[in-house]
């Protein structure tokens, strides 16, 4: 009852001075509205980011050469020698959470087609490879184990090799390409995947069998790298042990040891953009908040006009019967009442300049539930904070001397 | 024995101003019964309204006692000094000190509002029926600022009698108002003190003083005077003997 006439006259109050109160609420409508968007900015990156990352295969797990191993001159990935064909058919026997497995080698080199050329790279897989990249076949088919065995010289190319040799629009399946001269015969196209996170064009590839790149490309028995796929993303981390322990052993790396390979799971890759990703959120968070503490600080001086304007109000409030508690409350419930209505406002247009934001700039943007739930908490936390002193001031008055105020 | 409405025994007040002590208030004894409508007079300074202000409980006595309605009020805290105005005592200021913008209606509902025994409806009603009281039904929804001084004065006055209180206090309740609607304001106090309101009216004119039945008069903070009126005025007879103004 007596609350209810208490908000009533809280209520009242703010309404009597709606443009003061708007003016007063706008830190607070800022400081929430920026809280949102740039938390709703945040969250949306790192979606989309994961989202890339997963694309390109979450439970991707690469195996190579240890670069610091090397003491003294240092030789490029390419020339190092710690990787071999031994280690791929361990893994490929011995590993048991995961589903594929597939050595690399790579170079680069010209593509020639007729008397269209591009320089591209070539790598040299099996046909598990595919999957774990999570690449499909458009045209065509990928070349087989049976064409690996036998060292075919056989490629599936990317669609921008495509574009760029097949220029009359002539099918590629059946064709003849050249690479450094060695001529390869397109049993495949692969479907188009564009750029991955790091800007790079994943279609600007040339598959071929790692026999075949090793032998007549690079000339060469070692690997550049093992690509695996462990059986689940959640998996990665003990696959990664599963592989580390099976390749320790066969390498005889002592305890301690500083290992001549290094291996790397997609997952770890996700977490370190998270991780990045959620300091760039909690400094935009740790921005919006200062916006929010100045609007509470703006609600603190006009409560404090408030009182000082009302004093002869609360001096005939005193007079007629008004406990210490109840005018105490009144000014708090108006301070909540202005930070929690600009909070709300704060929300609406925060949610809406996110839509704006996506719409626009087209950003990904997620707007979260609890964002808005702590913006709204805080509100309220403000309010009652720095509505507190002003409050307290009022109640504290003597009624003879406030009503004698001028 | 009838219980007395107000009771003062060597009541004093003192306010402290750096090094001197102000004796605003003296000791001074006396009673008012139930019914009776009394005039405090005395100059500018003689200690009427700190005499008013600790019968209204708004202020607390140096020594000395004080009783309304039977209740010792020494000691009280200042919550319970403030609900003993809220249900005891009804007041009136010269400056009206009513809320502004808010309707005549609302101001009359403030003290209700504070008292949680009292709800919505009853509030209303209550309200309602000071208001016509003090002949005002026809501007409930006005505000101050949309009210003259002497219609101002009747929202105040129909303010204090809404909880019912035992004693009207008036701390210069005409003295911002011409001689004719202070004339009108007493008619009313004479009107209400007849249906059986007890009155305390404060004023340094002895013209309006003559309109109560009994006056103490207060000199540097003591009585010096406390009797009855031998004939007192009629305002209602009165206010036709002023010729009319503007
Ligand atoms: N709060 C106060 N502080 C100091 N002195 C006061 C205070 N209130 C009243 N006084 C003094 O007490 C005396 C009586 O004041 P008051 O009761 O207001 O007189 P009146 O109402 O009869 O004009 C005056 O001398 C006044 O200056
Ligand atoms: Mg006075």
């Amino acid at each position: 009852m007596r609350m209810l006439n208490l908000l009533k006259i809280s209520f009242k109050a703010i309404v009597l001075n709606k443009v003061r109160a708007l003016l007063t609420m706008l830190g607070v409508i800022i400081g929430v509205a920026s809280v949102i968007a740039m938390l709703a900015i945040g969250e949306g990156s790192k979606q989309s980011i994961k989202a890339q990352i997963s694309s390109m295969g979450s439970n991707m797990i690469t195996i190579r050469p240890n670069a610091e191993r090397q003491g003294g001159v240092r030789l490029s990935r390419s020339e190092m020698q710690s990787l071999t064909l031994d280690d791929f058919e361990l893994i490929q026997s011995e590993a048991l959470l995961l589903t594929n497995v597939s050595p690399q080698v790579s170079g680069n080199g010209q593509v020639i087609y007729g008397s269209d050329n591009w320089p591209s790279n070539i790598y040299g897989v099996n046909p598990e490879y595919l999957a774990i990249r999570v690449w499909e076949v458009q045209h065509g088919s990928m070349f087989t184990d049976a064409e690996v065995k036998s060292a075919s010289k056989v490629a599936v190319i990317g669609q921008t090799v495509q574009e760029n040799l097949f220029t009359n629009g002539e099918n590629p399946v059946g064709s003849m390409i050249r690479f450094n001269n060695i001529p390869f015969k397109v049993t495949g196209v692969l479907e188009e995947k564009g750029e991955n996170t790091f800007g790079q064009d994943q279609d600007d590839v040339v598959l071929a069998p790692y026999t075949t790149v090793q032998k007549r490309i690079l000339a060469t028995d070692y690997l550049q790298s093992i690509t695996a796929s462990a059986i689940s993303e959640e998996q990665s981390e003990q696959a990664v042990e599963e592989i580390t322990a099976l390749m320790n052993k066969s390498h005889e790396i002592q305890e301690g040891a500083t290992a001549d390979f290094e291996i790397r799971s997609m997952e770890e890759l996700i977490s370190t953009f998270s991780s990045t990703g959620e300091l760039l959120t909690l400094l935009l968070v740790a921005i919006a908040s200062i916006s929010l503490l100045i609007g509470g600080i703006g609600i603190m001086n006009i409560m404090y006009v408030s009182v000082k304007e009302r004093t002869r109000e609360i001096g005939l409030r005193l007079a007629v019967g008004a406990k210490n508690n109840d005018i105490l409350m009144q000014f708090l419930i108006e301070a909540i009442l202005i930070s929690v209505t600009g909070g709300s406002i704060g929300v609406l247009l925060g949610v809406s300049a996110t839509f704006f934001i996506e719409k626009i700039l087209s950003w990904p943007t997620s707007v979260t539930g609890y964002s808005i739930v702590i913006s709204f908490a805080v509100c309220a936390i403000t309010g009652i904070f720095f509505g507190w002193y002003p409050a307290r001031k009022a109640a504290s008055l003597d009624p003879i001397e406030a009503m004698r105020y001028e | 024995m009838k219980e007395k409405a107000i009771h003062v025994a060597r009541l004093k007040r003192s306010f402290k101003m750096g090094e001197d002590t102000v004796h605003a208030l003296n000791g001074v004894s006396f009673g008012i019964e139930k019914g009776e409508f009394v005039t405090i007079m005395g100059s500018s300074g003689s200690g009427k309204s700190t005499l008013l202000n600790l019968i209204g409980c708004l202020d607390s006595p140096t020594s000395g006692t004080y009783k309304i309605d039977g209740v010792p009020v020494k000691d009280l805290d200042r919550n319970q000094l403030a609900q003993i105005r809220n249900e005891k005592i009804g007041f009136i200021f010269q400056s009206y000190n009513l809320l502004p913008r808010t309707t005549a209606l609302e101001n009359v509902e403030l003290p209700l509002l504070y008292n949680n025994a009292i709800g919505v409806e009853e509030r209303r009603k209550r309200a309602l029926a000071a208001l016509e009281k003090v002949s005002l039904s026809d501007r409930l929804h006005h505000t101050p600022s949309q009210l003259s001084g002497g219609q101002q004065q009747r929202v105040a006055i129909a303010r204090s009698l809404v909880n019912d209180p035992v004693v009207i206090l008036a701390d210069e309740a005409t003295g911002n108002l011409d001689t004719k609607t202070s004339y009108e304001i007493m008619s009313l106090f004479q009107e209400l003190n007849k249906q059986g309101k007890t009155i305390v009216f404060v004023t340094h004119e002895p013209d309006i003083a003559s309109f109560s039945g009994r006056t103490i008069v207060l000199r540097d903070g003591k009585i010096i005077r406390d009797e009855q009126n031998a004939n007192v005025r009629i305002a209602k007879d009165d206010l036709r003997t002023i010729p009319k103004q503007g």
